[in-house]
């Protein structure tokens, strides 16, 4: 039974000051920690007041990023994405 | 002068770097205006910045690399590190400040490497300032798509039956990697050990030092 909570990076590009990287977006991977709230940048670098968001350590396979035809396609990535940034998916193939 | 005619060239041979004394960029002068007006201010002190600038420049990769020894021989910590980083090496005394740092540790079946594809994040609070080839594009970029093929380069040969895991640093968190403890150095005391720690194993771009041969 594969007990991983995989999740859907947001695959928007909207303006402006964003940490979740263009590579991952749209990509699916699975949650390797919790890590609390942090303030959420996209706030916090305009000087506004930032909401507490949960940050998450995603963990995604390079087939998933890069595509089937990566020489080692079970190396994997891992990357902190906040909580609006990620969706729920239904089943996947990207483990 | 035997070098009259080509003053550009050092005596070594090396042509000469050229000074700094170009006009100020638009950064270099909010740099100076914002500090100016915050000692105005009173906000701070010259004291201060330079006291800051000195406690930046005292970090380097040798308190990394005493954290590391200690994993290596000390299980408890070890266990204790792998769980809250920043709590672990606090407690063993590094001034990291509100750095969040996670250990992540090589084994036989897992290699991991750091990179910060967005800027240049790095654990600066115990590592010290990063390489300059960990800010390059080239190193940003190509780690999270080739990374076997960047540890080649760094002379970094693994195995395919080692999963390369690349922690790409994006947000709020900081990464220093463990590396594998070298064979034969069973009865190594923690400062013996530390010495075969680089920098670059703790990114995991390297290997710890193997002990010399006798």
């Amino acid at each position: 039974m594969d007990s991983r909570e995989f999740m859907r990076v947001r695959a928007d590009m909207p303006p402006g000051h964003v940490r979740t990287p263009a590579y991952l977006r749209g990509k699916t991977g699975w949650i390797e920690r919790e890590l609390g709230p942090f303030p959420n940048p996209e706030q916090l670098a305009y000087g506004l007041k930032a909401d507490a968001l949960t940050l998450l350590r995603m963990r995604f396979t390079m087939k998933e990023v890069w595509g089937p035809d990566v020489p080692y396609p079970h190396d994997t990535i891992d990357a902190e994405i906040y909580a609006h940034w990620l969706e729920p998916v239904e089943r996947t193939d990207a483990a | 002068m035997p070098h009259d005619h080509h003053d550009h060239i050092s005596p070594s041979g090396h042509p000469y770097r050229s000074d700094n004394d170009h006009p100020l960029t638009y950064w270099q002068q909010m740099e100076i205006a914002v500090r100016e007006l915050l000692i105005e201010k009173g906000v701070t002190t010259a004291a201060e910045v330079n006291a800051q600038i000195n406690a930046m420049d005292s970090r380097g990769p040798a308190h990394g690399a005493s954290v590391v020894a200690r994993a290596w021989t000390d299980p408890p910590f070890r266990e204790a590190l792998l769980s809250d980083a920043s709590a672990a090496t606090r407690e063993m005394g590094f001034d990291i400040g509100p750095m969040k740092l996670i250990a992540v540790e090589n084994t036989a079946e897992v290699h991991n490497v750091i990179v910060c594809t967005l800027c240049s994040c790095y654990p600066r609070n115990l590592l010290g300032l990063p390489p300059d080839w960990y800010k390059s594009r080239a190193y940003r970029s190509r780690t999270v798509k080739e990374p076997r093929s960047v540890l080649a380069e760094f002379g970094v040969a693994l195995p395919d039956t080692t999963t390369v895991r690349v922690h790409d640093s994006t947000a709020d968190m900081r990464y220093i990697v463990i590396p594998a403890r070298p064979k034969g150095t069973e009865r190594w005391s923690q400062a013996d050990l530390s010495k075969l720690v680089t920098r670059d194993s703790m990114i995991g771009t390297g290997l710890a030092k193997a002990p010399p041969t006798a």
